[in-house]
């Protein structure tokens, strides 16, 4: 660890070193990297990423200090050679603030950019299409604003004390008048209040383009609107294409239909509590989110919850089951999309179905698993699991994993309707920050697990799975070849399973947290899953941030999508593997 | 050749389709309606028909397995003695900020009792999240594996009131048998070691 | 007298016995319906890769016949609102059940369906769908269990089973009118609700 901090000191000092004048290390208590002033963040970062080689802006995120009038934006980069993450901020007045974009530099930052104006209000200069992205256009305030107050409020914190000793239960929504789950600005009459037509059809999204770009010729281009209720937008994810005959010229991705405040409630709860929530982020994969957000709090704690042994191997047994899980839905679910109606899922599921019977067994729950604990795990595996697990790692799982591979790799349809489709190319996959399986299949072997290791993977012998074609056919690919290498992990780390305890303290539900920031990351099934927590020494969290794969995996949707044919949409849809709980947080 | 991978994969299928076959003739009727049947579809070399026939087939539901949270009390001499102590641990831990405690008072000095006059659980709320039961002091909230909940009213129905959440230790000892052996291993220890103290003293 | 019908002690004369079956209308009527419930697909949440799981191999709604998901809300008759209700997305959800024909039936997943379950707090969330829809069934579990789903789903079968041709709504002369789909504006806004703002606003115009 203190090597680590070594280098990162040494690093931030070589930076600090070159701009004297308007760069300077962050010095509170707890807080790491540098502190940019606004005016100078983009010729700065374009040295960053030019000079020093930070080519991968991973997360963007606003962090509103209320007390201090200020709000900061914080950035985290890396380097897609591998190392450690750089943390950027720019502090800015709370009353007016605005930032330079870098949209510009890091085309990855669109998406994130516009999360931070929509729930924090920070506006971002030069932003080409700054909206709201999870809201809906005409949302009354900023709700991540720790002044903002939503209609359902209890408390500033939990636990709320009308619970206990003289707790009357009550369904919240009998004190308010209408019932409903509403706040009104004041003044507000529906009488008077007319709502734009266009902005009705449109809502959240950006109205396309309407003039033609092509004036010479008399063409009308179609604007076709795929979900938010469709069978292969994988929940409520939502498409406007527009379309010049078959072919896709322009695209808007809309989310936010399943944005559940996952941040803001996060940030209500105590540490403990999220625990459970983040097994609805990707409820798919419940234990990596537990597993990013255990470490990203143990980081806060420090060395004295270092988990055990015994609780380290559990926990990559349990994260790369989770991958196996997940990425034999993706290739079920991809099958789908593609018109292969249900018999691939179906084959899929059952094999997830064995594997959520070991999640049940050792955790309680066949999804949310909540089984990870700050310092270890909650329970020890029962009897007769592991030999399960064993059975499952060296037997079920590779044989079945070929046998999809029979069943569908080199099926003509597949291969005619996957290759050369949807092209990332390995400057574009850095560029958009995708990460996961999205970035390898672009040909960049930037893993995680290899690249920053966390737990204990440095002691595993596996290969980062990497394609080179970027197309719809290699993020499908790569499926496999991720689930060969997790089941090498999985064989030993079954072999290799220690005895011993499986927490590093006592079980406690409340924590004696030190004031700072941490940005805990592991490489989830879908790619990078960050968790940035400030905490301001109480026991809760003052910023929850969920730096979510999904998510930003989509900004390169409409890159992917530009001259491909509209049924195509749905295949590259589904080889990014997206899951709404994560995207819409 | 073209069309040989659309084959392979066929093939697959088929193969699929007699193993469902094969596996019925080779086990027998011993397959279905039988608990062996189930837990060999549950196996990590099971082929042939996966389907677990709910409602006449259950799938058998791992110890740790939860759902919504109830209360346990001891009988002794056919009185219900309540575990909870109403020390307010569950609705503190509570996620979701689900349980509502009432603590009871002596009806004579006002003093507070270390027993609920009032426990209510809100399971639209509830996440079966585990933590009430986990950080319970005094084994007393436990979560259940009873999933057959489903109504046509929630208003009145999905807030299970004390009387609706007490279900009593054998029932517990029953889902959790483990568990039940466990803890009641544990507090026997206890209650040794509080007598062999006892016996020092006097 | 009806009731009598379906028990197979009723009296048939001998002479017919091995030639005729009889039972009520209502009967035959409702079983067929009972078995060939087809759900919407319409996945919004976690509670749907449990529905997703029920439709697979292990728990197969094959056996109830209901595994005919249908993607459009025309051709389904039963609406599992699977998971959390956002306020941007009920619209849109009120709208596809207008859009169903009659008969139709809501069963609402899971606790975030039937009442905002963890995230109802939130301020994008709608506190249980049944404040826009009428649900027919409510399964509680965050998420339910794939069984819980089917028990959910067999309550359905019950409901249907208790229900009579000669009183159904949809035979009924009553107009459809269908629900007001709800608007997104500053909040989201109920058209039903527009009489109660209105008197608030009069109201505080009264003070001033």
């Amino acid at each position: 660890m203190s090597e680590q901090t070594a280098v990162i000191n040494k690093i931030n000092q070589s930076i600090i070193n070159r701009f004297p004048d308007w760069v300077r290390e962050d010095e509170r208590e707890g807080y790491e990297g540098l502190l940019v002033e606004a005016a100078h963040l983009i010729p700065f970062m374009e040295v960053l990423r030019d000079e020093f080689g930070y080519d991968s802006l991973t997360s963007v995120t606003g962090v509103d200090y209320l007390p201090e009038e200020k709000m900061e934006v914080v950035y985290h980069l890396y380097k897609s050679t591998g190392g450690s993450i750089l943390v950027v901020k720019v502090q800015v007045p709370r009353s007016s603030p605005v930032i330079p974009s870098l949209v510009g530099l890091y085309p990855g930052a669109a998406f994130q950019e516009r999360e931070a104006w929509d729930l924090l209000g920070i506006r971002f200069e030069g932003h080409p299409n700054l909206k709201r992205i999870l809201m809906w256009e005409g949302f009354e305030g900023h709700p991540l604003r720790k002044d903002w107050v939503e209609a359902f409020f209890e408390g500033e914190f939990k636990p709320y004390e009308d619970r206990w000793p003289e707790g009357k239960v009550s369904k919240i929504e009998t004190d308010k008048p209408l019932g409903k789950n509403i706040n009104y600005p004041e003044g507000f009459n529906p009488e008077t209040w007319i709502p734009d037509a266009k902005e009705l059809l449109f809502q959240g999204t950006v109205s396309l383009k309407t003039e033609d770009d092509d004036p010479g010729l008399e063409t009308e281009h179609l604007v076709v609107n795929l979900g938010p209720q469709h069978p292969s937008t994988h929940g409520v994810f939502r498409m406007v294409a527009k379309l010049e005959g078959e072919t896709v010229v322009d695209l808007e991705p809309v989310m936010g239909y399943l944005h559940r405040n996952h941040e803001k409630i996060g940030e209500r709860n105590t540490f403990s509590m999220n625990m459970p929530y983040t097994d609805r982020l990707d409820y798919f994969c419940s234990m990596s989110n537990n597993f990013g957000y255990a470490l990203s709090v143990e980081k806060l704690l420090g060395e004295k919850y270092q988990p055990p042994e015994r609780a380290q191997y559990i926990r990559v047994i349990m994260a790369e089951l989770t991958r196996i899980l997940n990425h034999f839905m993706a290739i079920g679910f991809f099958l789908n999309d593609l018109g292969a109606y249900f018999t691939p899922a179906l084959y899929a599921i059952k094999e997830r179905e064995l594997i959520l019977d070991i999640f049940e067994a050792v955790s309680g729950s066949r999804m949310m698993c909540n089984y990870f604990r700050f310092g270890g795990v909650v329970r020890d595996l029962p009897e007769g699991i592991e030999e399960h697990i064993r059975k499952m790692v060296y037997e079920r799982l590779p044989r079945q994993i070929d046998e999809m591979d029979r069943y569908l790799v080199d099926n003509e349809i597949v291969v005619s309707r996957c290759q050369g489709v949807g092209v990332l190319t390995p400057e574009q996959a850095i560029a958009y920050s995708a990460a996961g399986p999205v970035l390898r299949a672009s040909g960049v072997p930037y893993d995680i697990r290899r690249a920053d290791p966390y737990g204990i993977y440095d002691r595993f012998d596996f290969d980062v799975a990497v394609r080179y074609h970027g197309d719809v056919y290699d993020r499908f690919l790569i499926k496999y070849d991720e689930v060969r290498q997790s089941i090498r992990i999985l064989q030993q780390a079954i072999d290799g399973l220690p005895g011993g305890e499986i927490l590093a303290n006592k079980p406690a539900y409340k924590f004696r947290m030190p004031k700072g920031e941490s940005y805990g990351r592991v490489e989830g099934p879908k790619g990078e899953l960050g968790f940035y927590i400030v905490s301001d020494g109480t026991n809760n969290p003052w910023r929850y941030h969920v730096r979510a794969p999904s998510f930003i995996n989509l900004t390169g949707l409409r890159e992917m999508s530009l001259g491909e044919k509209i049924a195509d949409l749905v295949a590259i849809l589904g080889s990014i593997d997206i899951v709404l709980g994560e995207v819409d947080r | 050749m073209k069309g040989q991978g659309i084959l392979k994969g066929l093939g697959v299928t088929l193969k699929h389709l007699i193993d469902t076959y094969l596996e019925d003739i080779k086990a027998g009727k011993d397959r279905y309606y039988t608990e062996e049947g189930v837990r060999q579809r549950m196996t990590s070399d099971t082929k042939g028909i996966f389907t677990v026939n709910y409602p006449e087939e259950r799938l058998p539901l791992a110890e740790a397995f939860r759902f919504v949270p109830f209360l346990v009390y001891d009988e002794e001499d056919g009185e219900q003695i309540v575990r909870c102590t109403a020390c307010g641990i569950c609705s503190k831990v509570c996620p979701s900020q689900c349980i509502w405690i009432t603590r009871a008072e002596d009806p004579e000095t006002g003093k507070p009792l270390k027993t609920p006059a009032e426990f209510a659980i809100d399971i639209d709320l509830c996440m079966n999240c585990g933590y009430c039961a986990e950080y319970c002091p005094f084994d007393a909230i436990k979560m259940d594996h009873d999933f057959e909940l489903a109504g046509y009213e929630r208003m009145e129905a999905n807030i299970h009131l004390k009387d609706r959440l007490l279900k009593p230790a054998s029932y517990y000892a029953e889902i959790r048998p483990l568990n039940y052996a466990l803890e009641q291993k544990a507090k026997a220890e206890l209650a040794e070691r509080k007598a062999a103290r006892r016996a020092k003293v006097d | 007298m009806t009731e009598g019908l379906n028990l197979p002690e009723y009296y048939i004369p001998p002479e017919i016995e091995g030639t005729v079956a009889i039972t009520t209308l209502d009967r035959i009527y409702n079983w067929g319906r009972r078995y060939s419930v087809w759900p919407m697909f319409f996945g919004l949440a976690c509670c749907a890769i449990e529905m997703i799981a029920t439709a697979g191999a292990r728990f197969d709604m094959a056996r109830f016949g209901m595994e005919i998901m249908r993607p459009s809300p025309r051709q389904c008759d039963l609406m599992i609102i699977s998971g959390t209700v956002t306020k941007k997305l009920v619209p849109q959800i009120v709208r596809l059940y207008n859009q169903m024909p009659e008969p139709k039936y809501v069963l609402s997943m899971g606790a975030c369906a039937s009442g905002g379950g963890p995230f109802k707090r939130g301020y994008n969330v709608v506190a249980g769908i049944d404040k826009f829809l009428p649900v027919d069934v409510y399964v509680p579990g965050c998420p339910p269990t794939p069984q819980a789903l089917l028990f959910g789903l067999m309550k359905i079968q019950e409901k249907i089973d208790q229900e009579s041709i000669s009183k159904v709504r949809w035979y009924s002369d009553e107009p459809d009118e269908g629900i007001p789909v709800p608007i997104l504006g500053p909040d989201l806004i109920d058209p039903r609700d527009f009489p109660a703002l209105l008197k608030k606003e009069q109201e505080k115009e009264k003070q001033a």
